[in-house]
């Protein structure tokens, strides 16, 4: 198939819809991609797209950002209105949530004024069974005037009726718009206004329409006359710059219609209604038609804030439980990790450094070269074996526990107890959220910065996301934690005592996060913090297989796959360095050298500020490089386990003192090379970049020196 | 509940427990729209759940959704004082 036919084809439908009610799952059961999915609000910060089929029709899917209302005010509403506008959807498909129906119906309502090629999914449907929340469909597909479909999006099955209704709207677009000789099937409902606002509608509305006919034509959603009409009374600059940018500029400074506008709101004014008056007359409209389009449509048999939830928020987020709780469930999630991680890590271990004796022993066999022994094997594989045999099992199980509470709905829950003192910080509560994301990547977390509203808080967010170690870090602090202040033997209490000493360096990162952030809130990003509103979603069942699966597949291969992907042109990179040798010293202990004075006053060495810089692409293989510099300054011996690292790390010169200098210089430096073109992308400027850089770097340089420097004054005094 | 009525009764005089309707909001701008979005307007019940550890924000039950909004923000909603009441009513 060409790809113009493909497109000829090709229906377009856009998921919209208010943000956490399960757009990306609908999106991931349709399209079969693997939007990551969670339950709190903002998930989806950039559009996506897919493609799916029935045996009637080829579609086209865009997810678009949750939005409460098209009247938009963040960056992403403004994505989804302007695509629901002006886009090129064939059908536009509103998911709602049927816990909150009434809620979700304000969008409906507003999407439905600009067209009538609607459908109307009603997602969660166990989820409002589960809530004792009953919901006549067909009533509402009555009220509303399109259909209405109930799902379960997480069983597919469920989806199948959707398809359906999707294969029959864009084989007959005349169901759905009445026509002389073809009755409508559906009869769209239309909003009625105060009178002013009817009135004005009136005066401009048929100046709108002689200027649309010109465009009809060209676009798949004829852009509705009232809808616009209503618009250009109470415009917004960014919808103004979208609709010089569609229709052209001569379209708004039309003689006629400016006149006509002007009488308009001379009218308007002459009642007694200005601007905020008008949006709050055309709010409440739709609020008051939501209710009651929801009356006997929609009915509660319990209370709606279930007994179930009102018990979970009491342990999670009263005063006395909410901070210990969440301290608990972190320490919990690192003892799980670290426990469960410790077979499977050494059987990893063993297993493929057997493989290297085995790969060795073919070199050996075919006479390989000893350069390229050492470059392919000593240097790519035995990285790479480090990597996996490492990073894979804690990896494995952190982030599926992680995902679990995210898909539980906790994550809003931490904003809703952390907005407190990230105010004081002269911060948004939402920065939690970016927090929580990166710990998985800061890139990501970076990017999750979108879901605050405020220019200045967002970019605190950015700025200081980099102080919580991401999963690249993790496995440094994980190896030198168990290596120097546990113990490789095991048994339950040192497993104790890791998981405290784990959350022990979470928490500094935490605690300088706020520090930072405050730092910056009464320096360089001056200001009061703004309004804050966060919905805390009813809790969820966890949806235990597929979470399993997904961060195992999404997450842990994808991140583990981009480590591979740096370690071994890496692994190549550093053993030639090591083993180019210029008058008899290598290359790599050349840099080490250079280095070393500096790295000193820090309390590391110059080959582990090299492996830091190294690691700029990835910090996962920061030990790796340490690792293979030790090695190839001499000492040669099997690493198939902590222990042995250890006494590699040991015979360097290392103490406990840089084992926690190595933790705190992992814990704060620079961003790795991705995390910062995110930031250069997210905030367009080379100067806040610089600065996301600059910040833990100088923080991390100068923790390490001011401890370096206090354990070298205790030893003076203990002596 | 509300004696002290020489002052306007807003969102934040509303104990964990309690159902306020709401009257009117003061306040303008991209917040407003935020609070109409979420379905404030004029004789919506809104009925406090509970407070976050720190004190503040405060979470609210609107139109079926669970909503936590900060003090400084609450102190713009205005509601109707008289017909502040228990949940056990409902």
């Amino acid at each position: 198939m060409t790809r113009s036919s493909y497109s000829d084809t090709v229906k377009t439908i856009a998921l919209t819809g208010n943000p956490n009610v399960g757009k990306s799952t609908v999106f991931n059961s349709l399209t079969g991609l693997n939007q990551h999915t969670g339950n709190w609000p903002g998930k989806t910060v950039i559009t996506a797209q897919g493609y799916c089929s029935t045996d009637k029709q080829s579609y086209r899917i865009i997810d678009l950002p949750g939005t409460y209302s098209l009247l938009a005010h963040s960056a992403e509403e403004e994505v989804a209105r302007n695509y629901i506008c002006f886009g090129d959807a064939d059908v536009i498909v509103v998911v709602c949530d049927a816990t909150c129906l009434e809620r979700n119906l304000n969008l409906v309502l507003q999407v439905l004024e600009i067209t009538s090629q609607v459908i109307i999914c009603v997602n969660l449907l166990d989820e409002a069974k589960r809530k004792g929340i009953r919901l006549d469909l067909a009533l509402l597909s009555k009220r509303l005037g399109v259909p209405v479909v109930g799902t379960v999006a997480r069983k597919k099955k469920s989806l199948v009726t959707l398809l359906k209704f999707l294969d029959e709207i864009t084989a007959t677009p005349s169901a759905f718009s009445s026509s002389d000789n073809n009755p409508a099937k559906y009869t769209v409902s239309t909003i009625q206004y105060p009178q002013p606002i009817e009135d004005a509608i009136a005066i401009i509305a048929p100046f709108v329409q002689n200027l649309l006919r010109d465009f009809h034509n060209k676009n798949s959603i004829p852009i509705n006359c009232r809808w616009l009409s209503l618009q250009l009374l109470d415009p917004d600059p960014s919808l103004t710059t979208e609709i010089n940018n569609y229709f052209g500029n001569s379209f708004l400074q039309h003689e006629e219609l400016q006149t006509a506008l002007f009488l308009a709101h001379k009218q308007l004014s002459e009642q007694g209604i200005d601007r905020n008056c008008f949006k709050d007359m055309i709010v409440s409209a739709l609020v008051k038609k939501a209710e009651l389009i929801c009356t006997d449509a929609v009915i509660y048999d319990n209370h709606p804030y279930s007994n179930f939830d009102r018990g979970l928020d009491r342990l999670l987020t009263s005063k006395l439980t909410g901070y210990p709780v969440m301290l608990l469930l972190l320490t919990g999630i690192f003892w799980l990790t670290i426990t469960g991680a410790n077979i499977p890590s050494g059987l990893l271990a063993s297993g493929l450094f057997q493989i290297q004796d085995y790969l060795t022993a073919f070199f050996q066999y075919i006479h390989a070269p000893a350069w390229l022994h050492g470059l392919l094997v000593l240097g790519g594989y035995r990285v790479l074996a480090w990597v996996v045999s490492v990073m894979l099992p804690p990896m494995a199980i952190f982030f599926p526990l992680f995902t679990l509470l995210e898909d539980m709905g906790y994550l809003p829950r931490i904003a809703y107890n952390l907005d407190q003192p990230f105010k004081r910080c002269g911060a948004c509560g939402k920065q939690a959220l970016c927090m929580c994301m990166g710990f998985g990547c800061n890139a990501a977390g970076v990017i999750g910065c979108r879901i605050i509203d405020s220019p200045r808080e967002r970019l605190l967010a950015i700025l200081t996301n980099n102080f919580v170690p991401c999963n690249g870090r993790f496995p440094t602090l994980i190896a030198i934690l168990t290596m120097f202040f546990v113990g490789t033997a095991g048994g339950f209490l040192s497993s104790i005592r890791f998981a405290l000493l784990l959350t022990l360096v979470i928490i500094i990162g935490v605690a300088t996060t706020f520090a930072v952030t405050r730092l910056l809130s009464r320096s360089l990003l001056r200001g009061i913090p703004s309004s804050f509103i966060l919905e805390l979603p009813s809790y969820r069942r966890p949806q235990f297989g597929k979470v399993i699966l997904r961060s195992i597949f999404d997450r842990t291969i994808f991140v583990l796959g981009r480590a591979m992907i740096v370690a071994i042109p890496a692994g190549l990179l550093i053993w030639i360095m090591a083993n180019v040798t210029i008058e008899n010293v290598s290359i790599l202990n050349r840099f080490a050298a250079l280095l070393d004075p500096f790295a000193r006053l820090m309390g590391l060495d110059g080959v582990i500020l090299i492996a830091f810089i190294l690691g700029f692409p990835a910090n996962k293989i920061v030990i790796p490089i340490v690792i293979m510099t030790y090695m190839a300054q001499g000492s040669i011996m099997e690493l198939d386990s902590l222990t042995q690292i250890k006494e590699l790390f040991v015979s360097n010169g290392w103490t406990w003192a840089t084992a926690v200098s190595t933790m705190l210089f992992c814990l704060f430096h620079w961003p790795c090379s991705t995390t910062l073109l995110t930031i250069k992308k997210e905030t367009g400027s080379l100067k806040w970049t610089a600065l996301a850089a600059g910040i833990p770097t100088l923080f991390g340089i100068f923790v390490c020196i001011l401890f370096t420097t206090l354990v070298k004054d205790l030893g003076y005094l203990m002596l | 509940m509300c004696e002290n009525f020489k002052n306007i009764a807003t969102l934040n005089d509303v104990v964990p427990g309690q159902i306020a309707v709401i009257k009117e909001l003061r306040t303008s701008g991209s917040m407003r729209r935020r609070l109409l979005d979420i379905g404030l307007v004029q004789d919506t019940h809104v009925e406090c759940l509970g407070r976050s550890p720190g004190g503040d924000p405060t979470a609210f039950l609107i139109r079926g959704a669970v909503i936590a909004i900060r003090s400084e923000d609450c102190a713009n909603i205005i509601i109707q004082p008289k017909e502040m009441h228990n949940n056990d009513t409902l």
